[in-house]
Formats: structure tokens, sequence, C-alpha cells
């Protein structure tokens, strides 16, 4: 999809004025203020699904994200709760300390393919529940709970970001934060996907071996893609862990991680914002299933499979298809 | 004339199998050798022991007396020694253009971080590959098709994209795995004269190949296989006279069956 820059910025502009003052100013007015824990969730989410994109996008298909994700969520809980550091601290290091955990365990495995890579991916997820359920440092079962909410963050004096608990709205103002890690994620992520480690990456996945003959370390390029997949899988991790205040072995399983790769599908896998807006549809649709009761799963399930025939490239090929005709 | 490539000794056993046995020949600088044998002879193995995508049980090879084998294939191609592909190996879902630019990778002066940040040696890079790219096309009669995706592309014109691929990781030798496989006459003749012009740029070429009118007309000097081994090696006449490799493309008097 190309537009020509004016456009590209006016959409830019258009999208962060809605984020920031229309649906906040929406939600204030029509009180349903719940709504903003359903958004900031999609927004968080959104970013666990862009790293698995990033994957996708090197030909790999990735059913691990939730490891990481809890990974990170255990990372701060723990810095917060038992070292005293500050939650803004925690974010960037559970972050890398993902990345480096997806080095350690990319190297092995990212030399596999197709659905053998999948499978290995989705055992992940599980074997992250079975560690925080059996390590002393991660509390077994019960959790960690009673994080306390983000404090102050202050740089030279200046205060950045208030105290979370002292704010009167402080789902608004975790609301701003995920949206805003949002859209810098995807700010990157359309910044790597355009630049030449974008083609890069393309290269890897039509076509590795002729990849390395024309002298691509493949795999480097690999693990430096997975690296930062699973770097936004455990900083969306993370603020779920303050959101929640809590973090169980069960705050991300294997659905979470396939869910990820849903949200990846359904926006479309050669479109960047496709985990975006792949994650809202998928987590709006099935509130909306909700009143169906009973049978929400599998109408869920149905529309799902109708979905990925009809539209294979994912919803954003409905946008392009649109353009070429007009 | 000095000597590009070295080839001493080499050897690669599959298990019980010997494909290629204490094979030993040198490529000249600026030379176009070709390597011939019939079906299973062990081509595709020394090919791909050349060109780092296998590793030798012994021997080794040698790019202007410094030893590549047994190195990973990009560090490889880093040195100097690329190869094409058999068939359609290509970035399919990528414009042609787009396909030679990326394959321009070892030449790039910037690092990942600077191509993300797009800082002015990435630009640069950027602007150098994309005229290199448009020469390239040129030299291979690929420019007219440059914005088509490559999947779409016909047959010869996918095989010039793979030397066009090649050529752009501006190779010491460049190794063609059947260039002329599946041509008819008149693309095979197209395909001689491209690689004809490549030597003449400077490039030292190594073929593997079966169709022996071709190769008789294009090599200067001709390295024959036999199951796993060297069983001659010379000009092209002197190869079309040799006793041994007559019997082994048509196969030895049979008693038997009374020849």
């Amino acid at each position: 999809m190309k537009l020509n820059r004016n456009t590209r910025i006016a959409a830019v502009v258009a999208f962060l004025a809605i984020v920031f003052i229309t649906v906040p100013a929406a939600i204030s007015a029509s009180g349903r203020f719940d709504l903003y824990y359903t958004l900031t969730s999609v927004a968080l989410l959104s970013i666990a699904s862009a790293g698995v994109w990033l994957t996708f996008y090197i030909g790999r298909i990735n059913i691990g994200q939730g490891a990481y994700a809890l990974m990170g969520g255990y990372v701060s809980a723990i810095l917060v709760m038992n070292h005293g550091w500050s939650f803004w601290l925690t974010l960037p290091v559970a972050g890398l300390f993902c990345a480096a955990a997806s080095v350690l365990i990319g190297l092995p495995i990212l030399r596999l393919r197709g659905v053998y890579f999948a499978m290995v991916t989705l055992v992940l997820t599980e074997v992250a529940r079975l560690l925080a359920l059996a390590l002393p440092i991660t509390n077994g079962a019960k959790g960690i709970v009673s994080i306390p909410l983000p404090g102050a963050l202050s740089v030279f004096g200046i205060t950045l970001i208030p105290d979370f608990a002292t704010l009167q709205n402080s789902r608004l103002a975790f609301y701003l934060l995920a949206v805003t890690l949002m859209v810098v994620c995807f700010a990157i992520m359309y910044r790597l996907v355009n630049s030449r480690i974008g083609k890069l990456c393309q290269s890897l996945q039509q076509n590795e071996e002729l990849a390395s003959s024309i002298g691509v370390n493949i795999a480097n390029l690999r693990v430096i893609a997975y690296a930062v997949s699973s770097f936004f899988g455990g900083v969306s991790g993370a603020i779920f862990a303050a959101i929640s205040q809590s973090i169980y072995p069960s705050s991300f399983t294997v659905t979470d991680s396939v869910n990820f790769m849903l949200n990846c599908f359904l926006g479309g896998l050669g479109y960047v914002f496709g985990p975006m807006l792949g994650t809202l549809v998928l987590y709006f649709g099935w509130d909306l299933l909700f009143q169906t009761g009973q049978f929400q799963l599998l109408i869920y399930s149905g529309l799902m499979i109708v979905l990925m025939l009809v539209l294979p490239n994912g919803l954003l090929s409905l946008a392009e298809t649109t353009r070429k005709k007009g | 004339m000095a000597e590009m490539l070295e080839v001493s000794g080499i050897t690669k056993r599959f298990g019980g199998l010997v494909a290629v046995n204490n094979v030993s020949f040198s490529v000249r600088e600026k030379e176009i050798l070709s390597v011939i044998g019939p079906n299973g002879a062990g081509k595709s193995t020394l090919f791909k022991l050349i060109s780092s995508f296998l590793r030798p049980t012994t021997g080794e090879v040698r790019l202007k007396g410094e030893r590549i084998s047994g190195l990973a294939p990009h560090i490889a191609a880093r040195r100097g020694v690329v190869r094409t592909f058999q068939e359609t190996t290509i970035f399919k879902n990528m414009s042609v253009r787009d396909n030679v630019i990326i394959a321009h990778h070892l030449r790039s002066k910037a690092s990942l971080f600077g191509f993300f940040l797009g800082t002015g040696t990435a630009k640069a890079d950027e602007a150098a590959f994309g005229q290199s790219a448009d020469e390239i096309l040129t030299l291979l009669g690929l420019s007219s098709l440059a914005h088509e995706i490559a999947r779409n592309l016909p047959h010869g014109h996918l095989r010039a994209l793979g030397i066009a691929i090649g050529l752009a990781t501006n190779p010491s030798i460049l190794l063609l795995d059947e260039p002329f496989a599946g041509m008819n006459h008149e693309e095979t003749m197209r395909m001689v004269e491209m690689v004809r012009r490549l030597r003449e740029r400077g490039l030292t070429i190594l073929l593997v190949e079966h169709d022996m009118p071709a190769v008789m007309k294009i090599s200067d000097r001709l390295v024959v296989l036999n199951f796993g081994q060297k069983i001659a090696e010379g000009t092209p006449s002197e190869i079309q006279a040799n006793e041994k490799v007559i019997e082994a493309y048509l196969g030895s008097e049979d008693e038997a069956i009374g020849l």
C-alpha cells in the first residue's frame, strides 16, 4: 500500500486525534468508563500481536507470544515487589529481559521451519506457565498480587508522569499509557518494514537459501526479528500486570498465544497495521457475540473460518482492492 | 593468468556413498570453466561444496589463496564466491528491481540500525543500489520488466533474473547452476551471449551444465566428472577427442549384448 506523503501525514494526524482526543471525549460524554479498560486491553494486545506479526514477516508461525507476555509481567512484578524498583524502569527491563531470553531460545529453534517451529513455540507458552508454577520466585499458583500502581516518573526533578495512585481516573491514565506505547510500537514497526530491514525480512520469508547466497546472515536476522517480537510481548505483559495489579501463571495461556496469531491473520499478514485492526475487531467481535450465550464460540469460530476463506490476506486487503477499483 | 579458485582433493561422503571423490582443479581469472558429466556424476554436490552450501569431508576450496570451504554460505558470498540456483529460485513476491536491489546487501556500508534510522550513509547506499540495479537490469535485458512482480516472469527471464541477483553481490567468481536447462535453442544462444558479456566485464565464471553444444561453445576449459571422479580436464576440442569422456557419455562397449 503506497499512499502519497500528504495522505499519509493526514492519516496519522487523524488517527492520533481519534485515539488521544475523540475517544476520551466520547467516553466521558457517554459515561461508559469501562470502555477505557477494554480499549487499553486492545492497545496492549495489539502491541504483543505486532511482535507476532514480525515473526510472520520473516516466515515463521509464532504461537508462543504468551510466554514472553507472561515473562514480562513477572519480571516487572518481581522487580517492583521484591526490589522496590519503579514501574517505569521495569518496563524497558522487562522488554529487554524477554528479548535476551528470546535470543537464547531462538538460536536453536529458529532453525526450524513451518509447522515444526509453530509447534515448538506453542509448547513455549505451556513451559512458561509451568515454570511460573514451579519457581520459588514467582510464588507458584498464588501468583504475585497487590502490586502497587505505577508511581510518579520524574526526570531531573520534573514530573513527567504523575503517581497513578493519586489520580482520580487511573483508567484514563492507563489508557493513555497503553495507546502511547501502541503508537510508538507501530511507528517502529512501520519504519522497520519500510526500510531495507523490511525487505531483508521479506527475503527470508520468500527464500532463505537465496538470501544466504546473496550474503544475508539469515541466522542473525531471524534472531533479531524474534528478539524485537519478544520485546513487544514483554512490554505488553508488564503493563498488563501493572493494570490488574497482579500476575498469575494463568495470566497468559496458550489461548492468548493463539489469539495473538489470529489477530495478525485477521488484520492481514502483509500489512504492518494488520495486527492493530485485527486485535480491535477480534476483541470487540468476541464481546458482541457474548449475547448469543452458549453459541458464542460456535459463531465466533465459524465466522473466523469464513473470513479466512473469503479474505485470506486479511481485512486490510479489502481496502487495497477498493482502492484499485476506484 | 592467475588462479582465482582452487579446488584441491575435495571429497564428500554421504554415509557410505562417495558423491565426490578426490577432485582437484582450478579456475583461472576471467575464465569460463564448465563442469560436465552424466546424471549422478556428482556435479551438483561439487557445486554445493564450492559455494559452501555443503562442507567437504576432506579437501578444501581456496579463493585467491584463502580457504573458503567449511564457511557459512553468507560468509563465502562475502568473500566473493556467489552461486545462482537451478530453476526458479528468486524472491517471487518482490518486483524484479527489488530482487536485484536486495541482492546488493553485501555492498551496504550502513548497519541495519543505520537503515532503521535512515542515516545519510543508508540513504546513499539505497541510491547507489538503485542505480546499480538499473545498470544490471539493462545489461541482462530485463529493464522493461523492472517493475513486474518476479513470479510473473517467463522462464528465460527468470534465469536471467537469477544471474542478475548473483551479479548484484559483486562476486569475484560467479557459479552458475545449469544456466541452460530447459531452454530452447534461441534462449540458449541468448544466454551464451549473456554469460560471455559477463566475462568481458571481468568476471570469472564456473558453470555446471548438461547442454553439451552450449558448453562447448562457451567454455575455455572443461572438467568432466563421472561417478564422483574427475576423468578429464581440458579445452573443448581436447575433451571432445577424449576416449574416457566418450565412454562415460555413450557407455563402454557392452559385450553382453554383442556390441
